[in-house]
């Protein structure tokens, strides 16, 4: 039997979860923990380089050496690039549209020497700019859950 | 073949929730206890592979979160995506391009995300995937297949488990070192027809690392260089109903091409000791014909002759093997590093005597798809 | 020492931002039939395989052993490796090293990528660190975009002049049959385009495109048989710099990962100035600022200097260093594939075999590869056998 070989072409539709749960590990930890206890950052210093990090983590890539000094920093630093993001997208964290715009940011914190990301609450391209000084605004602490939304932006303060 | 040895290894314990520790802090870890192993420094080594996978990390790129913990910094770094064996392949052939020293480390924790889901994802998603077919109940259709053709028993592949969980007493790494009985693993819970619990791996989380070098770095390492006489992957058809699953041609042509490599005729004669990736009881004996120890069918009675326990013939999985600690893609370096220590002599209460050739096998895809066998010896 | 190694043989499909009439696996066998073909070559011949894409984007676990039908891995050995972005050229480069080690002497590559079959920004997205990153970020858009605000901020860098770098790459996507976007597009058109996120406008960013690649690599003595005019590898090089977003984004230094494996090709080339030696450039730009930028992190000219050397014509056709012939990255975007066909589309220049986007006289190609989590990877062809 002879079959005609066009036809319209199908797709196969899938949609489930993939559900994961993370360890923070211990100087993460300790970073959420000092957010709740005292509403300010914590980096670690390599005794290598002397260079601060934050978040903090157990290695400096560069020394290839074990970190161990947690250093306090203060929640105030300095916008040193940023983007108003302007398109629609579905955030794979909760499978829900992210309401849009708003701005990621890229911010050194003063005393750290290399860079954090996280929101800055400025949408207006004409009130923000390389070089702003941004303060960390927390959740209460009553809400706080131990993640990265404790710190729910980064406000302009001049 | 230019030579080329294994000089360092390491392995962190086996368990089933590392909580407490990222990917990076196990890695960092294993890293630098292989550089001591090899009394190496990191300045030593000028190529990173990692062995990572972005459905069991739920990262895309996920070898990113480990390239500072495995010494990556301005070094040329990049991330096989399988079991480990086949990154210390990629490790060896960068080593015989001509670098001097290649780390190859491998994360895994089972712990974190869901293993069915992840393990689903193997499946074509047209086909099968929707029937809810992960690595166990494709195991399963593999046992049925194999035991019903070659007329083989549940008691008799339950005597695996039984024989690696006692080896795993020897070993300080494993997760579940057990004393059972056959009986014990006959009325253990039905997971899949016919496997039962105790013929399946545990969830594991893990890490493991070895160092591959030239023979100029080799030559000034602290433990004796274990050197590579053969190794060879192959891989077979995809779709389970392609396979006749009874049959690992694929392994057994990786083994025919190791084989020749390692000017090996006799393996039976010729390896000392085998360590060999058997997530399910069954595999074993399976994967003990496809690397041609015996003829197709005759897997069982290996291990009921004893040739496969520790004092016979060939012991096989001295260390526990991955029924005993399964953090897959690491658990084939694990049978790596394992074939190292007992061809170096230091595999403490697991050793095997006179281990001077050893076999490590590793393999990818759902019922061994693609394997990947590696023959280490002590001299050039 | 390794052995010498060429590329001998390139393939790709044609691209579109669709292809529902075929599954990946039947896109895979596009390529690798049409490499096979131009090395004129049969799978038969061919010893291993390297594949590479990314997960999550048609969440395939193991592509390897998934796509042997596609691939022509049964009974062959194949090896996937994924590094981001940069995969496609990660892959040519894990092929070389099979070569080189002298245990393989025909050796595939092979980069894919379904973009349609999920979505694209959501699959970036689990690029970032679940703890640390992912809340913050929307993909790759934004990254760049701040890397683009960073050095307009630095250099006086205006909209207008990383316009020029769309408006050549898609120019050039015209002589080449195979490109996905094949309508010019003007500094004006970019400039009229929706803001996407600032600075980066529709017309800055490279397409999502479904396609594949496929090199074929060969051992020097096999090499020499199989084609005409090899493309010898003269450099290989990747290099990573990244635990979060923050270690990396010090825009001040540039992108560190890029002048790392830029510098250390040159050493295995023994080049000394690029920008003289090197005579076509395939760079993976996936946005117009991109185009001014990495061209000071890979050398071609110094700090700040990137407008004044792209206005001055020197890497449109017939400049000192024509950038991307193709249409690059702007114009065709699979991503698993869109590093290998840099190092492809180097090949085929090196080859001579680039019709009407050939440039002339082609002695020493550059190709890069980059993932947005600063992966860089660089590799050197030459007509030469080093
Ligand atoms: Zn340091």
């Amino acid at each position: 039997m002879a079959h005609q070989v066009e036809s319209e072409r199908l797709v196969s539709v899938f949609a489930y979860p993939m559900p994961y749960e993370w360890s923070i590990g211990l100087y993460g930890s300790k970073f959420f923990q000092e957010i709740k206890q005292n509403r300010r950052f914590v980096g670690i210093r390599c005794n290598g380089c002397g260079k601060v990090y934050v978040p903090p983590r157990r290695v400096c890539g560069p020394c290839f050496q074990e970190l161990a000094e947690l250093v306090a920093l203060s929640d105030t630093g300095v916008i040193t690039a940023f983007s108003v993001v302007n398109y629609p997208f579905i955030d794979p964290n909760t499978g829900a549209r992210r309401p849009i715009p708003y701005t990621y940011g890229y911010i050194k914190l003063d005393g750290a020497d290399n860079i954090f990301s996280h929101i800055i609450n400025e949408t207006d391209l004409s009130k923000i700019k390389v070089g702003m000084k941004v303060r960390a605004i927390f959740k209460d602490t009553a809400e706080m859950q131990g993640n990265i939304q404790d710190i729910k932006y980064f406000d302009i303060v001049a | 073949m230019d030579n080329a040895a294994i000089v360092g290894v390491a392995q962190t314990k086996y368990e089933r929730r590392k909580k407490d520790q990222i990917l990076a802090d196990l890695v960092f870890d294993v890293t630098r206890a292989a550089l001591d192993d090899a009394g190496l420094a990191i300045g030593d080594i000028d190529s990173v592979v990692t062995v990572s996978n972005d459905f069991f990390d739920g990262r895309t790129i996920s070898g990113m979160a480990v390239g500072d913990a495995a010494g990556g910094e301005d070094k040329n770094i990049s991330t096989v995506s399988g079991d480990g064996a086949f990154g210390a392949f990629y490790g060896l052939m960068r080593v015989l391009s001509g670098y001097k020293a290649t780390i190859v480390v491998a994360h895994y924790k089972g712990s974190e995300g869901s293993v069915p889901i992840t393990t689903n994802g193997m499946f074509d998603p047209i086909f099968h995937r929707h029937l809810g077919i992960d690595a166990i109940s494709a195991a399963a259709l593999q046992a049925d297949a194999y035991m019903a053709r070659f007329g083989i028993r549940e008691e008799d592949v339950a005597q695996v488990s039984v024989k690696n969980h006692g080896n795993a007493k020897n070993n300080p790494y494993a997760q579940l070192p057990m004393d059972i009985t056959v009986a014990d693993v006959m009325k253990s819970r039905k997971i899949a027809e016919p496997l039962k619990l105790l013929d399946c791996c545990p969830i594991s989380d893990g890490a493991a690392a070895i160092i591959i070098a030239n023979e100029e770095i080799a030559a000034r390492t602290k433990k004796k260089p274990v050197w590579v006489k053969g190794v060879a992957h192959c891989c077979e058809e995809y779709f389970l109903g392609d396979r006749r699953l009874s049959d690992p041609v694929a392994l057994q042509d990786a083994a025919r091409r190791a084989y020749a490599m390692a000017g090996i005729t006799d393996p039976m004669a010729e390896i000392d000791v085998a360590e060999v990736l058997e997530p399910f009881s069954y595999m074993e004996p399976l994967w003990l014909e496809g690397l041609g120890f015996c003829k197709p069918g005759e897997g069982a009675h290996l291990i009921e002759k004893g040739i496969t326990t520790m004092g016979g013939r060939l012991p096989v999985n001295p260390s526990g093997g991955a029924l005993s600690a399964n953090p897959i893609l690491v658990a084939g370096l694990a049978r790596l590093i394992e074939a190292t220590l007992q061809v170096r002599g230091e595999a403490g209460d697991r050793q095997v005597k006179n281990a001077a050739t050893a076999l490590a096998h590793g393999f990818n895809g759902p019922c061994g798809q693609s394997h990947c066998v590696w023959i280490m010896g002590g001299k050039k | 020492m390794g052995r010498r190694v060429a590329i001998v043989g390139v393939g790709q499909t044609y691209h579109k931002s669709h292809r529902p009439d075929v599954t990946s696996r039947e896109m895979i066998r596009e390529a690798v039939t049409a490499a096979l073909a131009d090395a004129e070559l049969t799978i038969r011949d061919i010893d291993a395989i390297v594949i590479g894409n990314m997960d999550h984007f048609e969440s395939i676990n193991y592509v390897d052993t998934y796509s042997v039908e596609g691939s022509g891995g049964v009974m062959k050995p194949i090896m996937k490796v994924s590094t981001g972005g940069t995969t496609g050229a990660t892959v040519a480069i894990a092929a070389y090293y099979h070569v080189a080690s002298g245990l393989f002497d025909r050796v595939l590559a092979i980069g894919f990528e379904k973009n349609s079959e999920s979505d694209t920004t959501g699959a970036i997205i689990t690029c970032s660190d679940a703890i640390w990153d992912r809340f913050s970020y929307s993909g790759a858009i934004p990254s760049l975009a701040t890397e683009a605000t960073a050095y307009m901020e630095k250099y006086g860098a205006t909209q207008e002049d990383a316009a020029i770098i769309g408006e050549r790459d898609r120019n050039n996507a015209l002589n080449n049959p195979f490109a996905h976007l094949r309508r010019p597009l003007t500094v004006a058109d970019i400039m009229a385009s929706p803001m996407l996120a600032y600075p980066i406008k529709l017309g800055d960013i490279c397409p999502r495109s479904d396609g594949a690649c496929a090199c074929v690599l060969a051992a020097d003595g096999v090499a020499q048989k199989i084609a005409r005019k090899p493309a010898w590898f003269k450099a290989a090089a990747v290099r990573h710099t990244y635990t979060w977003f923050g270690d990396s984004t010090d825009y001040n230094k540039g992108l560190v990962s890029m002048q790392r494996a830029s510098k250390d090709a040159y050493q295995q080339a023994g080049i000394t100035k690029p920008a003289e030696e090197i005579d076509v450039a395939e760079l993976y730009l996936p946005y117009t600022w991109a185009g001014l930028k990495w061209i000071e992190d890979i050398g071609f000219c110094g700090p700040g200097e990137g407008v004044r050397f792209v206005r001055d014509g020197n890497t449109h056709m017939g400049g000192k260093i024509p950038v991307n012939p193709s249409g690059g990255v702007i114009s065709t975007n699979c991503i698993g594939a869109t590093a290998m066909l840099r190092v492809a589309e180097a090949a085929i220049q090196v080859m001579g075999r680039g019709g009407k986007r050939q440039v002339p006289d082609v002695k020493n190609a550059l190709a890069t590869g980059f993932g947005g989590c600063f992966w860089s990877d660089v590799v050197i062809l030459s007509t030469e056998r080093p």
